[in-house]
């Protein structure tokens, strides 16, 4: 079903000067649909990204209320109090709520920040930008999107005061734990705000991730075939695949968590004895949930991950003005990574006490994935090979994702090892690996996408002097803050204790555990340079140049400046890829996507002068079918 | 006052960074730096790049030799020497990979820094060096996943038959244990025999359960391999003995099962790390509730000779607890007497 909005934007594109008029239309919007409830790409993203700056200052503060646990245990925490009342008990955290600090941590990090706030950002705000599309396919939905993720967020945060405390059962909320308020105060209240929270977080996800692929689809611009996508696009678009394949069966496992919770189901509680009582639920298997859970669970990680290897593609290339290596290579890769993501899934349960046949199965599929994720390493590393390389803070953070992309994935080669990971499971080794190769990357993806389309998306630029100092304080401490964590996992420590002083084989460490807190506490301190540099300069900011980046993709040719509809004459057609920098022969160093062959005879490369004759064919084709429209 | 003086310090110190922010802003402007693709960061940026890593894979190199002691956990099992030596194969690739990859990273950006001079290599695709960087690492992978399944095998694989069989059993917070007494083997079990007395649920009305003890401490014998029935009472929990390089969930509903063969008596552990209070632990290792973090189960390891006394010295459960002969079936109370040695 077409609006007719949409159809008259369709028509727009075919008379030539229409939309212009159609767009300045749309601007008297009022400041609730403008800003609020906007259908509009660009302000839906931007609605992503300062919610998910929002939830990310939540979540970091949340971990620096444990890393003062964990780094100083004899601290006297009665300064807390006013903000945390009954949850600091004598001076100290409350052990439950020290658990449903991790927890919330884990929570708000992996889906509101990295997930929301990383791919909702960009693929609303660049999809249709960089695939010269007026919108997303469906704005309303789109719309949707966002208000179900505002709506989660709201449940979420509502259950952080409550009296019982939020969730405590660890991000993963393993029932019988999380399905037994007997078990945790956590798991009363908490947890069905946790699971309504996260229903209503799937539902967002999913209506993003339809338009996003719908969008990709059937909304590029002339010219634009999928060879010569930006390998952000392809991100974005094998991210929304993932998204929708996935996602379903969170919701699928969420929703019989509800029933076992508030129905008297069985489907995870069997032979259990708690609080006096043995409970009347027989037949079901903890280990189903975990199936259903990491069914999403691993694909997860590469929704996190994967648009923020799309983001850096595109800012390395850029930044090391040369083409990225391997263009086919990395959507090969991008693609390998999406498929093997579905079925490795259990290797987050080699312990749980499957059968340990299947453990060897997802073993064997688990290290395959490490082969594309090493193609995509080399390519970025090539890529940099004889570039003129320019370390703006986007090309900084990039360069330091891919440091962290190496670090963290290569001890993944432990723990996908099921013969290692029976020392190594859930200790602080997994802790490190996680958040340097999920965490900490994609955290420094979406940093490196901020700074590349701050001046896009504001119009003005971010100061650079700030962005140093913020990527070397934040970069440093990351790895201050989690390769020390490697050795606590070497030697045993397990991951969500509140303290190691029960257990004779953990008494060590003190001083490495207070360095990591000191480390977080400045890594965290250090973010605060970014919020003031990024609220300073949508205000104060240098006003930005139109292509500040001399980049090729197609949204630094849009309108500066928020126009609906994004350019205010015709889209622009496509004739190239978007990777033509420094081409041998050419004057500039770089060509955007949008100058044709014919225009270019110094560099075309022989097979592309054979291209020059099908553009001016083209062209006359397409007048043709304007004329055609017109009668 | 205090307070209130370490606010208005603060406040000042954010006022004084804003302002140098203000100058050097303008500092730029004047000079029409803004201009430029790059500035004289640009060579900053690369150095301190270098420096970094450099400084880091140094760090790494001296942290990770001087504190082996620390962060290594001395070696208790038969199949931890396997695990072991995996480990130490996995860590000597992917350092390898890890330093080879950060200072190729740190060469090509120092060297290829921006220059107004130079124009970068317009280098697209090789297919060969595509080839070759994918089937490197997916030999070494497959060396890898192939040792390790081995192992995996193994480990996984059933126990002797002469294996000792021990019963674990987690519960919220803390863990207990049961051995099958004279017999050899283990009663049955049923949570809904669970009360103040029996808290682990043990299926009187199975013969083999009547002699079962349920000791203070967990003895396990050295050389011999014992498998661990794995059971839990209320949530999910995990067997995690560092020391045995052993871990498994303990789950409600569905009982697992570990096996391993411990090599070192508690004793020779003790000398070999001069540490005369050093004992094996259990750990839980699943976040399970409240007191997640003080679930702690000492395991003895004893001489074979000395289990076996061990083992002779406990008294069944039934014999320690006589008062619940009453619950059990009648025609078994004259057999439970004698196999739980109420009656000689």
């Amino acid at each position: 079903m077409e609006t007719v909005e949409e159809i008259k934007r369709r028509e727009g594109e075919v008379h030539h000067g229409d939309y212009s008029e159609h767009a300045h239309d749309d601007h008297h919007g009022n400041f609730w649909t403008t800003y609020v409830f906007s259908q509009d790409h660009k302000m839906i993203g931007k609605q992503f990204l300062i919610t998910g700056i929002f939830w990310a200052i939540i979540g970091g503060a949340l971990s620096i209320l444990f890393r003062l646990q964990l780094g100083f245990p004899d601290m006297d925490l009665t300064w807390l109090q006013p903000i945390l009342g009954e949850w600091i008990v004598d001076g100290k955290l409350d052990q439950e709520f020290y658990l449903a600090l991790v927890t919330m941590h884990g929570t708000i990090m992996v889906f509101f920040v990295l997930t929301a706030g990383l791919s909702g950002t960009f693929s609303n705000y660049l999809i249709p930008l960089q695939i010269g599309a007026r919108d997303m396919a469906s704005g309303f939905m789109n719309m949707l999107s966002y208000w179900f993720f505002f709506a989660s967020g709201v449940v979420m945060f509502i259950s952080l005061f409550l009296d019982t405390g939020p969730a405590g059962g660890g991000w993963t909320v393993y029932p019988p734990l999380s399905a037994l308020p007997q078990a945790i105060s956590g798991s009363g209240m908490g947890m069905t705000l946790w699971l309504v929270s996260m229903s209503l977080f799937i539902v967002s996800s999913l209506l993003g991730g339809i338009n996003y692929i719908t969008t990709v689809i059937n909304l590029r611009t002339k010219g634009l075939s999928f060879s010569k996508l930006p390998l952000t696009i392809w991100a974005f678009f094998i991210t929304a695949i993932i998204g929708l394949l996935s996602f379903p069966v969170l919701f699928a496992a969420a929703l019989l968590l509800i029933f076992d919770r508030s129905f008297g189901t069985s489907f995870y509680l069997s032979d259990i004895y708690i609080g006096g009582e043995a409970l009347p639920n027989i037949g079901g298997s903890p280990i189903l949930y975990q199936h259903l859970f990491w069914f999403l669970g691993h694909p997860e990680v590469y929704i996190v991950l994967l648009p923020a290897l799309g983001i850096t593609s595109e800012i390395i290339s850029t930044n090391s003005r040369k083409p990225i290596f391997g263009y086919k290579a990395m959507i090969l890769s991008m693609v390998a990574i999406a498929f093997l993501s579905f079925i490795v899934w259990a290797h987050h349960m080699f312990v749980s006490g499957m059968n340990p046949f299947l453990g060897s199965i997802f073993m064997l599929l688990t290290l395959i994935i490490a082969v594309p994720s090493g193609v995509k390493v080399f390519n970025y590393l090539t890529t940099l090979w004889k570039g003129n390389i320019r370390f703006t803070p986007a090309m900084l953070f990039s360069i330091g994702l891919v440091s962290f992309f190496i670090s963290g994935g290569l001890t993944g080669i432990f723990l996908g090892n099921s013969a290692i990971d029976i020392t190594l499971h859930d200790t602080y080794f997994v802790v490190a690996h996680f958040h340097l190769v999920m965490g900490s990357a994609s955290f420094f993806g979406l940093l490196a996408g901020v700074y590349h389309w701050f001046p896009k998306m504001f119009g003005r630029m971010m100061d650079e002097r700030l962005g140093y100092v913020h990527f070397w304080l934040t970069f440093v401490g990351v790895y201050f803050v989690f390769f020390p964590l490697h050795y606590i996992g070497i030697a045993g420590f397990p991951r969500r204790y509140y303290s190691f002083t029960s257990f004779d084989a953990f008494q060590g460490f003190a001083d490495l555990n207070m360095f990591v807190s000191i480390a977080a506490i400045i890594t965290f301190a250090a973010q605060f340079l970014f919020l003031f540099n990024f609220f300073y300069s949508i205000y104060r900011g240098r006003k930005a140049p139109q292509n500040p980046w001399d980049s090729n993709t197609l949204e630094w040719t849009a309108d500066k400046g928020s126009v609906h509809g994004n350019w205010s004459g015709d889209l622009p057609t496509v004739y190239r890829w978007p990777y033509d920098y420094s081409k041998p022969g050419s004057e500039s160093d770089f060509i955007p996507q949008t100058v044709p062959y014919s225009e270019t005879p110094e560099s075309n490369l022989p097979e592309e002068n054979m291209l020059v004759k099908l553009e001016s064919e083209d062209k006359e084709g397409a007048s043709s079918v304007v004329n055609e429209t017109k009668v | 006052m205090f307070d209130s003086l370490i606010i208005l310090s603060g406040i000042l110190i954010i006022a004084i960074l804003f302002t140098l922010f203000r100058v050097g802003t303008l500092v730029n402007v004047v000079r029409n730096r803004d201009k430029k693709p790059v500035t004289g960061s640009n060579k900053v940026n690369a150095t301190l790049l270098a420096l970094f890593v450099i400084g880091g894979l140094a760090l790494f190199f001296y942290y990770s030799s001087a504190y082996y002691d620390e962060y290594t956990l001395p070696l208790a099992s038969e199949h931890g020497i396997h695990t072991d030596r995996l480990f130490w194969w996995t860590m000597g690739v992917t350092v390898a990979a890890f330093v080879i990859t950060h200072i190729v990273l740190i060469a090509f950006a120092y060297k290829y820094r921006y220059a107004e001079t130079q124009k970068a290599t317009f280098f697209p695709d090789n297919t060969k060096l595509e080839v070759i960087w994918t089937i490197i690492p997916a030999i070494v992978l497959a060396t890898l996943i192939f040792s390790g399944l081995a192992t995996w095998t193994d480990i996984t694989g059933p126990a002797p038959d002469d294996a000792e069989v021990i019963e674990v059993y987690g519960f919220q917070f803390g863990w207990k244990s049961r051995y099958p007494g004279n017999d050899g083997e283990l009663g049955g079990f049923d949570f809904r025999k669970i009360d103040a007395v029996n808290d682990m649920g043990i299926d009187f009305s199975d013969e083999a359960a009547l002699d079962d003890f349920v000791p203070i401490e967990m003895h396990v014998p050295k050389g011999k391999a014992v498998e661990l029935k794995i059971r839990a009472k209320d949530v999910i929990h995990s067997v995690f003995i560092p020391h045995f390089r052993a871990q498994m969930n303990a789950v409600p509903g569905m009982p697992t099962r570990f096996w391993f063969t411990a090599t070192k008596t508690t004793e020779e552990m003790r000398a070999e790390l001069d540490n005369p209070e050093f004992n094996y632990e259990l750990v839980c290792n699943k976040i399970c509730g409240k007191a997640h973090f003080a679930m702690r189960y000492v395991i003895v390891v004893d001489e074979p000779e000395d289990y076996e006394k061990w083992k002779a010295e406990q008294t069944a459960w039934l014999k320690n607890n006589p008062d619940y002969l009453s619950k059990l079936p009648s025609e078994l109370k004259e057999l439970a007497m004698l196999k739980s040695g109420i009656s000689e």
